[in-house]
């Protein structure tokens, strides 16, 4: 990484940091995954199924196959062995189930799944002649009706690792239900979304002469593509590097091995030449998605507000082959207090690829029925929305009974309400207006898992006092870079520009994939202890040096500032890190070390982020169009490294959250079986126009039980709970519930 | 350029001139590849981004003689003759004193206006243009007229202060880092 602009004095950590990967990235410098070269490099162009289920009796590739340019067509009937047992396909955080196999058999899970691939010499014959590949199938009937199949919903058998299954039932639900003066019930339903990044999927294979892989793809875990690469072509782990350098967005679709991997790898080795694999728009929409979602939910309350019940019952679609699962109705269990819940979670087989865990999975649904319904039941009691939340704050998790490590959530409701001016809301729906538009207060609480995970890290300090961390980490727009980098300028007193941060690659410390918020508290606690260790090998080693004017010196009683150990108060007093170097006869020096969580604090608290979101709409009361104006969300995340890059986190969350809101939708041919709307045009995701003034603010949380750096990780709780706040909005601008998002003209008309 | 393959196995090739970045070009093309594949995968300036290859998300944008385009919607043989300018040359047109990026380049750093960076080399070259065309004359205006250009990381309301900012004031503005 180069350097970026000049820095001050140093103490970065907790200030407003531009990235340090800007330079490259504002001046196209930066490289993604399908922007590598290699020599003699050939094209691979996916052919897909144009049916949903079924099997695949013939690929007709003749006349592809005569197009000049042409290398070979790979399919389930021609391609090279890969591996028979379903373990050496499950990624690193697969679902249970037999993972999908690109050109495993005949079979047709889904509409849209690879069925071939042409390599060509260049990108346009093998477009074209996959335009001329064609394929006989025997068609069986498709499900992807939700509705529909919510009657085959079942429990599903294996439990998804990470994820808990929904907590038993406490006290007596349907009592307390029928007893309680104040109830709601409804049914809230969610079409499936789609990830969408803006760069498409891509693998660059580059085949050395000695037949290693450097395989650059577009991953949110390099070393899990690695090991599943090697896995399922059985090649040896030294044999293949994964290189992500650059992500081009990713919300959790890259956190799985992609089809464009496996297919650009099963190419290379059988043509012994560098491959690039590249999905089109459409192709990207046969890819995991957030699931469809039928959900109830049932609340009842005292007259005072005080909640007597809770009930959430949510199915979700899955693939045909596994059983993907999320933490969907449990928010519903914890959020607030409740000593009668009782929550339920299915699921239904669909002919679609298994969903993917997509910002905030299960979260962003769950709480959006929750809070839907929690505006409801406000409404009902007649008591203002934000206050029945207060009535109902949860002092501890209500699933497992444990306190929070910290829960700052009182805070985001204060502080949000007053920027946002909470208090001007007149109660009655359809009571504030502005000329033709109806003017709407809605709000939402937001909530998301604040999580550690095991991560190691190296920080090497070279002669010129130049400092490098790395970690087989990912920035997939989230700031990694910036944030490392601005912990170990800290670490050791240096400017932004005199570290390098190194991550993206299967070759560096070991690092899970990047995802759930976990990665700045858990890959910054490891630079953080390499930086650490490194400081005590460095002081030690100016101790030992002839007449070292820090012989006695502690590490309590030195700073490192500016390639110097000088004595605290007296800087005159000390050694350059060159001369440590020098005086060892060392080129460099080394350190790697490893954070782990505290499983016992882990064990003892319950750990969470938490958000209030609060929205304005404007609904012009003939045309029904409709507009949100401002937007604030208020976020406890624990301490914030870099409040210029958190801010961009939390906007990013929000805009994806009106788009769930207003925009989103995968739509189905029932008929067919087929999406219809695969592409940008119509598919709608939000424009910048679509977008009024979003204010974030964090409030003070301090959080000393989840790793030493008090971070809880800021990647999804922007989008949680924004959705519901909109629609809740809407309510109060127009009398209009609408529970099917997304919230569309025709529906809020209808 | 272009020279992976021969001819016989790439169909009839035609000769097109391009200014690129301010640099000439003279390059043997295949009537079916259009600007972008030619830009990224012909002359390896792979700033310019696909994001879509159907035009509908401004991630390819580049300037054709001045005029903001969607490079994917260009087949290079119609380019002949005209003027490109990319990413990789957009510095060139307006350099700031200090980095020797355009000042549009350094709003969108001080603004934070990207994360992952994909669409970003569209937003930049699209506000260029914009900026040419002279019909914004308020944030709201800038909303909407780079409305061609998708961002999914959500970096929107970054993107309309950056590029407002440098066309009230012509500069990225009060910098910090
Ligand atoms: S790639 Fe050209 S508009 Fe999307
Ligand atoms: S910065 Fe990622 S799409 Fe705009």
């Amino acid at each position: 990484m180069p350097p970026t602009a000049i820095s001050q004095a140093p103490g970065f950590v907790g200030r407003p940091t531009r990235r340090v990967d800007g330079p490259l990235k504002v001046t196209g410098r930066a490289k993604y995954a399908a922007e590598y070269d290699a020599p003699g490099l050939a094209y691979g162009y996916i052919v897909s199924s144009a049916v949903a289920a079924g099997r695949v009796l013939a690929i007709e590739a003749d006349a592809a196959l005569q197009m000049p340019g042409v290398i070979r067509i790979f399919s389930h009937a021609d391609r090279p062995a890969t591996a028979t047992a379903d373990k050496a396909w499950q990624d690193e955080v697969a679902p249970p189930g037999h993972p999908f196999r690109p050109f495993g058999s005949d079979e047709i899970h889904f509409a849209l799944q690879p069925i071939a691939l042409v390599v060509a010499e260049t990108y346009e014959a093998a477009r074209d002649a996959a335009s001329l590949v064609t394929a006989r199938y025997e068609v069986t009937q498709h499900r992807v009706d939700l509705k529909r199949e919510r009657a085959t919903a079942y429990d599903p058998p294996e439990k998804r690792a990470g994820i808990p299954p929904p907590p038993a039932p406490r006290g007596d639900f349907a009592q307390a239900y029928a007893d309680a003066p104040v109830k709601i019930s409804a049914d809230y339903v969610l079409a499936p979304e789609y990830h969408n990044p803006m760069e498409m999927f891509g693998t660059t294979v580059v085949r050395n002469d000695d037949g290693k892989l450097l395989v650059f793809d577009k991953t949110q875990g390099s070393q899990n593509v690695k090991a599943y690469l090697a896995g399922v072509f059985g090649l040896p782990e030294g044999d293949i590097r994964v290189v992500n350098a650059y992500v081009g967005g990713a919300f959790g679709t890259a956190l799985r091995p992609n089809m464009s991997a496996v297919l650009a790898v099963m190419a290379s080795l059988a043509l012994e030449r560098s491959v690039r694999v590249t999905l089109t728009r459409e192709q990207m929409f046969a890819l995991g998605y957030r699931p469809h979602m039928e959900q109830t939910v049932s609340l009842a309350c005292g007259r005072d507000g005080k909640l007597l019940a809770v009930h959430h019952d949510a199915v979700s679609g899955t693939s045909p082959f596994e059983d993907y699962q999320e933490a969907v109705v449990n928010w519903s269990g914890m959020l607030y207090a409740c000593a009668n819940t009782k929550l339920s979670y299915a699921l239904a087989k669909l002919n679609t690829n298994t969903p993917c865990d997509m910002r905030a999975p299960g979260a962003t649904s769950g709480v959006y029925a929750l809070e839907a319904a929690m505006d409801e039941l406000a409404h009902a009691a007649g008591i203002d929305p934000l206050e029945l939340r207060i009535r109902n704050f949860s002092e501890r998790d209500g699933n497992t009974d444990k306190p929070y490590s910290s829960k700052a959530l009182m805070l985001c409701y204060r502080e949000g309400a007053a920027r946002f001016g909470w208090s001007r809301r007149q109660l009655a729906p359809r009571s504030m207006r502005e000329g033709n538009e109806l003017v709407g207060f809605g709000m939402a609480t937001g909530v998301w898992e604040a999580m550690v995970v095991p991560v190691t890290a190296k920080a090497i300090l070279s002669a010129d006092g130049a400092l490098e961390v790395s970690t087989a980490s990912s920035d997939i727009g989230t700031g990694t870079y910036t944030i490392l980098a601005q912990i170990a300028a800290d670490a050791f007193g240096l400017p932004l520009e005199r570290v390098t941060v190194r991550i993206g690659d299967s070759a560096l410390s070991a690092h899970p994939v990047e995802g759930g918020s976990w990665t700045a508290a858990s890959a910054g606690a490891s630079v953080s202890l390499a930086c650490a260790k490194l400081k005590e090998q460095a002081l030690a080693r100016a101790r030992r040096m002839t007449n070292s004017p820090l012989a006695q010196a502690a590490m309590e009683e030195v700073a490192f500032t500016d390639g110097r150990i000088a004595l605290a108060g007296d800087a005159g007093r000390g050694v350059s890190l060159a001369d440590v170097l020098r005086a060892s006869d060392l080129g460099h020096l080394e350190e790697e070390a490893s954070f782990t969580p505290d499983e016992k604090l882990a064990g003892r608290y319950a750990s969470y982020s938490h958000a209030a979101v609060f929205a304005e709409v404007r609904v012009d009361e003939e045309l029904g169009v409709l507009r949100v104006p401002r937007l604030v969300s208020a976020v406890a995340g624990g301490k914030i490294l870099n409040p210029k890059t958190a801010r961009s986190q939390i906007l990013g969350g929000v805009v994806m959250g009106l788009g769930m809101a207003l925009h989103e939708e995968g739509l189905f041919d029932h008929d067919l079986g087929r999406l219809m709307n695969h592409n940008y045009a119509e598919y709608h995701v939000p424009v910048n126009a679509d977008i009024g003034d979003i204010d974030v603010l964090f409030v003070d949380e301090h959080e000393d039980k989840l790793g030493h750096l008090g971070v809880k990780g800021l990647g999804e709780i922007g989008i949680v709970g924004t959705a519901a706040a909109v629609a809740n909005a809407i309510f109060h601008a127009t009398g209009k519930r609408v529970r099917d998002l997304p919230i569309t003209l025709d529906k809020l008309l209808g | 350029m272009l020279q992976r393959t021969d001819a016989s196995q790439r169909g009839e090739l035609y000769r097109v001139k391009l200014a690129i970045n301010g640099a000439p070009h003279d390059v043997e093309v295949a009537p079916w590849v259009t600007l972008l594949d030619l830009l990224r995968e012909g002359l390896g300036l792979t700033g310019t981004k696909k994001g879509c290859d159907h035009g509908q998300c401004g991630a390819c944008t580049v300037l054709l003689d001045g005029m903001r385009v969607n490079a994917c919607l260009l087949l290079a043989v119609t380019c002949d003759d005209r003027a490109i300018t990319t990413i990789e040359g957009v510095a060139s047109l307006e350099p700031t004193a200090g980095g020797g990026l355009h000042p549009l380049q350094d709003a969108f750093m001080d603004h934070d206006a990207f994360q992952c960076g994909y669409c970003t080399p569209g937003q930049i070259c699209s506000a260029v243009g914009l900026i040419a065309e002279g019909h914004a004359h308020s944030r709201d205006e800038v909303r909407e007229l780079m409305s061609g250009n998708l961002c999914r990381c959500g970096a929107y309301s970054n993107i309309a202060d950056a590029v407002w900012q440098v066309l009230r004031d012509g500069t990225a503005g009060e910098g910090g880092r």
